[in-house]
Formats: structure tokens, sequence, C-alpha cells
């Protein structure tokens, strides 16, 4: 029923005709491996319900044991990612996981994007979490699929099951009569045989990894740089409207009236739909507004400026940066909820002596990713098919299916390529628009934001007061630590009431101390929220490890040290830290400071630290920070000018992960987040204005280009054997105190607030 | 009426003289590899030469075009990868990869006017390119490599 213009098998947002279940009858009932931590997985299969269905299907191939892999008689293996690519890596790094454990031959592997499905556990992309959570079950995936080939094979040729091997690549082989018998021979006969148990499985020694720890290039790179149609501004649909919407400029704002006589005098706009406001708390709804509907993009564009609309702006018209962050500070120099404490720094502080006290601030941000949110949608009766670049296919079904009153099985969502996420396209609110205009119009409609949307109705990262204060000894080290955040918290986009972080946020970097210090508390204090607030790219640890780096190279110049010299007092000998982690990922991932040592060592080894005297326009910084169960340090090299320009002449970042899947693509992440982190902490700033949004496109929201970001980014990764962690996100948190602690060696200006535009500084 | 010619192909174009180039090539001719970022030629999305030189399609009216010779990334080389695209693959230069096109056809254009590119020429010729990913340092590597081909 839909066809596109550009054909790609890569995303399936082609030929949408509930494939059959199966032309390989072979499917679901036999062979269904329990993988991941979701029931579902099995159920759902066992049904034979392929909820995933477009050009090419796991459930359609000869042997599918599993919802991640199924092998064709050539030899074909397909794998399914089913996290979403934006950057991160994951269609590769996924696959060759699973390959490597299949003992496949990567050239004869095709990636298909999975659709939202339970079946195949949690498709969250977000949270850094692709390669911890699903390391496990996919080299269980390949490892199934490995044996039962080698058994179809022993079976096949009479011989027990020991003596043959999957060797070299793609067939299994039985050395001492000299056979082999390729993967896709083998087929057919292994889809008759029952699943294995976990127990029967043999893994691969890391020694033996052929795919895992080696760097390889996406998968994808060859058509990214063609230029295909991957994303999901690319998608075309035949019949297909566009929509520009007018969003209500305040949060809950309602439309008063509106006059559309010169909007539909443009040529190509069709009719003008309004969209329902949200009823609180706003959560994923649309923030409602005026939806115009034209043959193309720009006409839907020219009829929205063409738009006069009157709007009741609603409570919210009372939020003004300035004054906010006046009430913000106010409440961070007042005792908070607790939130953690060791020992008492009350008594330590009463005691008198010397007292270290500082404030930081960081400003609202936006995502800003270079696709701006979009998506299609196209409403049948009571089915519905939506193409969307999401971070949360799962949320595009649930969602779509609460505005529309439907079940949630009767959205099929389709997942393109994202053009960056960085934590915005976890919120579905843009696909839901297009639902329901595709409901209201009876046409697949295309939903597209400008810039300007994307700007000014973004789930923005948090503004943030923190307060810090420390007790120090004669030689300087702190007695006591007490720090308190202050920022309108994630909370609030779910509950409109809440003002308090809740834990999830507080773990980001602030319910913990990775210093040697016997009295902490970190604290929380509330504040009201007068914008929608998501989650970006490392999220609070932005503002909490600028606020804890920064404090603690305060203290090492008021301590008269060095301040590399005095962080690694200050982290003090090995230990493991309560990191207030559940018992499950203590056990796996123990805040070792140890590991946070390490990282510094090497980072300030690398970047030559203490070979050249700082000053004089010159100096470095240095910050680490683990996050995402990631210990990170970097150093920033920089020079301020005398019209007091700052150039990022190096960031050296060391990174320990654990077991990296493909070392490149985690390079390419940790460079990623050297230029997020200089772009924030030069220039990222959003405001507002009786609620409104001052920002609105990159020349008043500026973010890095190649002549402002570092000019060099070295990024060492630690070899280790350790659980694999995050690596999407844990670089940024440690680049905004390196740069700000570097300008500070270099000019003896101390920057407590971001963005540097805010201290006179570019 | 506006004739040009699209990736050596005539093209004529009736409809609003005003509309941007960018979504013209995008929602008419559904040659979307050239993208959308801002609409006001301040990222470089939507980067296609124009008689061989870089424009911003999206700040580019079609009226205003009319004749002109442009080149997309669909159509910068007819026989397999382009030596850019093919530096862009060696150094896995892509993250998210929407933004690439756009750096790539700013490439092409530079080492066409500064065949061997010092870091300040490609800091100077680049910048107006948004990588929000920030992939500069790879870029600034494979402008470098394609430069050796090219040679």
């Amino acid at each position: 029923m839909i066809t596109l213009e550009n054909e790609s098998e890569k995303i399936s947002i082609a030929n949408v005709t509930r494939r059959s279940f199966l032309q390989g009858a072979l499917s679901a009932s036999a062979f269904v491996l329990a993988v991941g931590k979701s029931p579902l997985l099995v159920s759902a299969a066992r049904t034979g319900a392929p909820a995933a269905a477009g050009a090419l299907s796991i459930d359609a191939t000869v042997f599918h044991p599993g919802v991640f892999l199924g092998i064709q008689p050539d030899g074909t293996v397909l794998i399914v990612s089913h996290r979403t690519e934006m950057g991160n890596g994951v269609r590769t790094s996924l696959p060759r996981i699973l390959a490597d454990e299949l003992d496949a031959d990567w050239s004869r592997v095709k990636v298909i994007q999975g659709d939202a499905d339970e079946r195949y556990g949690s498709q969250d992309t977000d949270g850094s979490h692709s390669v911890r959570e699903f390391f496990e079950p996919l080299r269980e995936a390949g490892a199934t699929a490995r044996l039962m080939l080698i058994r179809a094979a022993a079976q096949q040729w009479g011989v027990p099951e020991s003596q043959c091997v999957a060797d070299p690549v793609h067939v299994v082989s039985h050395r001492s009569s000299n056979r082999t018998l390729g993967y896709g021979e083998l087929a057919a006969a292994a889809a008759k045989l029952p699943v294995p148990k976990r127990e029967e499985l043999k893994f691969k020694s890391p020694q033996e990894w052929r795919y895992i720890g080696k760097p390889a290039p996406g998968y994808d790179v060859t058509d990214v740089c063609a230029g295909k149609p991957l994303f999901g501004m690319d998608v075309r649909v035949d019949g297909m409207l566009y929509a520009a919407i007018a969003h209500p400029p305040v949060l809950g704002g309602k439309v008063k009236s509106v006059d559309d006589a010169a909007t539909l005098k443009v040529k190509g706009v069709q009719k003008t739909i309004a969209i329902d406001p949200f009823k609180a708390p706003h959560a994923f709804q649309p923030l409602g507004g005026v939806a115009v509907i034209a043959d193309n993009t720009w006409s839907a564009f020219k009829g929205r400026n063409q738009l006069k609309i009157e709007w009741d702006n609603g409570a919210h018209a009372s939020y003004s940066s300035a004054d906010y962050k006046k009430q913000l500070q106010e409440t961070a120099r007042q005792p908070g909820k607790a939130v953690k404490a060791i020992g008492d720094p009350d008594a330590e502080f009463a005691k008198g002596g010397k007292i270290i006290e500082a404030e930081y601030f960081a400003p609202h941000l936006a995502h800003a990713s270079m696709e701006p949110p979009v998506a299609v949608a196209d409403v049948r009766g009571d089915k519905v098919t939506v193409w969307s670049p999401t971070q949360n296919p799962v949320g595009v079904q649930e969602e779509v299916a609460k505005a529309l009153g439907l079940k949630k099985e009767d959205i099929t969502c389709h997942v393109t390529f994202l053009g960056g996420g960085f934590g915005r396209k976890s919120k579905p609110d843009y696909a839901v628009e297009a639902a329901v205009l595709s409901k209201k119009t009876g046409k697949p409609v295309k939903v597209v934001w400008s810039r300007e949307d994307d700007i000014k109705f973004d789930y923005f990262h948090s503004v943030a007061a923190m307060y810090l204060k420390a007790a120090v000894d004669d030689k300087g080290m702190p007695k006591a630590w007490v720090q308190r955040s202050v920022f309108p918290p994630i909370g609030s986009t779910f509950d409109k009431d809440a003002v308090y972080s809740d834990e999830g946020e507080m773990s980001l970097g602030w319910n913990v101390i990775p210093f040697d210090v016997a009295n902490f508390r970190s604290e929380n204090g509330p504040a009201t929220a007068h914008v929608r607030i998501g989650w970006l790219r490392s999220v609070a640890n932005i503002y909490h490890a600028f606020a804890v780096q920064s404090f603690a190279n305060e203290l090492a110049y008021a301590a008269n040290r060095d301040p590399y010299d005095y962080l690694m007092a200050l982290i003090g000998p090995g230990r493991t830290v309560d990191a207030g982690q559940d018992a499950e990922t203590a056990k796996k991932y123990p805040y070792d400071t140890a590991r946070l040592r390490h990282v510094a060592e090497l980072a300030a080894e690398k970047a030559e630290w203490g070979k050249r005297k700082p000053g004089n326009g010159w100096g470095m910084g240095i910050a680490v920070h683990r996050s995402f169960l990631t210990y990170v340090a970097s150093v920033a090299e920089v020079v301020v000018d005398s019209n007091k320009s700052v150039l990022v002449r190096r960031v050296t970042t060391v990174v320990d992960a654990g077991i990296v899947a493909n070392p490149d693509m985690v390079r390419s992440q940790f460079e990623g987040a050297a230029v997020f982190g200089t772009g924030l902490t030069r220039a990222g700033e959003i405001t507002a204005t009786n609620g409104v949004i001052d920002q609105s496109n990159f020349h008043d929201y500026r973010v890095a280009r190649m002549n402002d970001a570092p000019a060099h980014i070295d990024v060492t990764i630690v070899e280790s054997s350790a659980a694999p962690a995050g690596v999407g996100e844990p670089g940024v948190p440690p680049i905004a105190p390196a740069i700000c602690n570097a300008i500070y060696a270099a000019t003896g200006q101390r920057i407590r607030e971001l963005p540097l535009t805010r201290n006179g500084l570019s | 009426m506006v004739r040009l010619k699209i990736n050596g192909s005539a093209r004529s174009f009736d409809g609003d003289p005003e509309m941007p180039l960018l979504w013209y090539l995008r929602d008419i001719l559904g040659l979307t590899g050239t993208k959308f970022g801002c609409g006001m030629g301040l990222c470089g999305a939507c980067t296609v030469l124009d008689n061989g030189k870089a424009i911003r399609s999206c700040s580019k009216q079609i009226g205003t075009v009319e004749g002109h010779e442009i080149t997309t990334i669909e159509g910068i080389s007819e026989h397999g990868p382009h030596s850019v695209q093919k530096a862009w693959a060696e150094v896995n230069v892509p993250q998210c990869g929407y933004c690439q096109p756009g750096q790539i056809m700013q490439a092409v254009s530079l080492l066409s006017s500064k065949p061997k590119p010092t870091d300040e020429d490609i800091d100077d010729g680049m910048s107006g390119n948004i990588c929000r990913c920030g992939t500069y340092q790879r870029i600034r590597a494979a402008i470098k490599e394609a430069a050796k081909e090219l040679a």
C-alpha cells in the first residue's frame, strides 16, 4: 500500500504489508530462544505474531533461533539492531557482538532495523546502555545458533558433535575428514533441532574474539556518505501531506482566536487544523496549537508564518530567566533535602577553622540535533503506521495509542536513522502530532519541525544552581564537604507538582563522593519547572560535575597545591565507594576509585601535565567523573588571548568503560563528547522572557563549530576485562570543568557560571 | 516557469518561485540527500553546488537559479563514490551522518578552490557546517586524505 521513491532495505520503510507469519513455516513455535530479560520474548514468539514486518525479516528466514538473527540458505545472516542508530554506532557494535559468538563472516551479515517490538527487550536508546545491557544476550543468541549449526553438521556427517568446530568462519568443519558445510547449507537442518539450554552453550574466550574489541567502520558509512534516504526527515509516503505547527509560545498556552485567511491563500496550503492542548502533566503529549496542512514543507512553513493567532499564555508566562536564577541561587543557600550523608559534616563545620564556599550556576540547554523532530504517520481505521526517528519506539506506540484511543498493538512503529538524538528523540510528542493529523485528514501526514520549533519547544536540559562548602585541615584537605543542587527536575514532565529531583537525577554525580572525605552530605532543593524539562546527553552530570570538579580545583589553589596532585590526594587510595547503586549493579559495577585514579594518571601523563608552567594566557585543567558506570578523565589545554577569546588547543581524554565492543566507535563518541562539551561551555544557554524562549536558531543558540571546537582531541581507551559500561554520554561531564579549570590556570579568572559568554569570554 | 539542471538533467518547475531550492530538491524531486537543518543558512546541512560552488540551498529561492547547474550529493560522482566520499568512509567520519552530505559538498567545493588546504583553510572553509555529533577532527583528517587522493 505504500511505496517509496527510494527503497531502502536497511530501514524497513518499504512495502508495509504485514508479511505472512512466515514463509519459513519453521518459524516461531519450535525455535524460540529466550534471549534477554523480557519474558515477552518467549511468549510473543510462540504465538507467532511478528510485530516487526518489512522488506527483510528475521521471522522469514529459514533458521531463526530467537528474535535477533536469522540465516538464509545462501548463507546470508540477518541480524537485528533493535536499538536506535543516532551516531552511537549501535547498528555496528551490537550485530558484531552476536556475529562474533556466531563465528559469522561480517561481510555476509545484513543488519536490519527492528521495529517497535517488546520481544526484543528494552529499545529505549538512552542512558548509554545499549552494549552493556545486550552484551550477554547477544552473545548468547550467537552461541546458541552456532551450537545448533554444529549439531546439524555432526548429525549430517554422523560424527560426534565434539569433533566439529565453527572454523575458520561461517562454516562448520570436521577436521579429521576434511569436510566443511556452510552456515547456509546447514540452516534448514539446524532449524529442526531443539534449542539448546544455556548450560550447553560454549562461549568464546576474549582471546578468541574476532570482532569484539576490534575497531570497525560503521556498517552504514557508505550509504550515509552517499546521502541515501535513511533518516526520518527522508521518509516519503505516497499521498503524504506535510504539516507545520504553530505551537503555543508559552508552555500550557491555548489558542484564543485564530485568523487563517492569509494562510489559506498561500499556494500549496490545504487547510488548518487545531491541535488540542495537553492535559497536565504534559509528559509526551503534543503541546497543542494550530497545524497548517500543505502539499510540501515549504508551503506549510510559509502558511504558518501567515497565521494570526491570539494566545492565552497561562501561568508560565511569569517565567523569566534572570529572576528565576536569583530564586534558584537563594534556594541553594538554604538547607535542602538530604540525599546522602556520611559522618557529621555539621559538627565539623561547628568546630570552626578554615571554611571554603562557592556557588555555581549552569543554564538550560537545548538538544539541537541536526535533524529537527519529524515523523510520518498513516492512520487507517484502527491501524496506524508511524515512521519516526525515535529513541523510544515502544513509547511511540504507547503515546499514539493513547492519543487516538487505540491499542498499542495496533500501532506499527518503523524506526528510521536519527539525525542526532541526545535525549530529545526519546520523547515522542512529534510522532503523536503526526498521528493526530493523519487521523483528522485521512491521509498520511509528515510533521516537520523547523529549527525554531526545535529550539523553542524542546524538553530542555535543566537550569541549575549549586552551592558547595568545605571545612579544610591545615594541609587544605577537606574534613567536611556539603553540596547542594537546585534545579527543576525531569520529574516535573510527568508530575506537575514535582519540585525535588528523584533518585535518578541524584545518581547522576550528586549522591556519591569519590573523594576521601570523612564527613559528607549532598542535598537537593526545590524548584518549579516552567518549561518542559528532559534529559540531554549525560543529563544532570553536566552541572554536577561542573560544580564538584570546579570546587575541587578551587580547594587545590586554596591549599596552594598543584591541581592534579591535589585531585589525586582528594581521590585517595583505591577503594569501593557507595554510589547508591542497586545491589545487582553494585556487584557488577562497583564504584572503584582505583579506576578513577588510573584514568586521571593516564590523562595527566598523556597531556604532559606539569611540563609547562601555566599563566600568561596558557593553562591546563583536569576533571574526572564517573557516569553511566564509566570512568573518565579529561585534561583541557587552553589559550586565552588579550581579547578574552578562548582557544581550546587540546582535549586529552582517558576512558575506562570496561570491555568495549568497537574501539573506533568509542573513540568517536568521546571525540564528539569533547566537542559537545566545549560547545555548551562556550556559549550554550537557553533563557526565557515572560515564558517565551529567547533563542531560536544557530545564530543565538550557538553550538560548537570546527573553528571553535578543540583543535585536537586525543582519546585513550583503557584496556579492561571489566563488564562493558556506557560510552555515549560519559565523555561530556568532565569537559566544562576541565576547560574552566584551565582558564583559571591561564588567567586567574574563576568561572562559576556557564557559559563562558556570561564571563566576558568568547 | 523556472528551468535549471539538477545533476545533469534538465528540470522545470512552475510552482512558487520563492520556494527554497532545498525544498524543491527534497519534496518535489525526492532528492533527500540534501538535508534541512536550520532554514537560515547557518548550519550547512543543505549545501549543494551551484555552478560548482557550495551554496546553502535552504536560503536560495528556486527563482534565482534559473539556468544554473545544481549538483547534489546524489550527483557528485557518476562512477562509484567520489574521492571525498571515499576519504570520509576511510576515516569513518560519520556518527549520526545527517550533516555529512552537506559537509561532503562543502569539502568538494573547498578542494576545488584549494587542492592542498592547510588547517586554517579547512577551518575557514568548513566552519559554516555544523556537526552536532562533533566529528570535526575526522572531517579535517578526511579532507587531507581526499586532497592526497585528488592530487
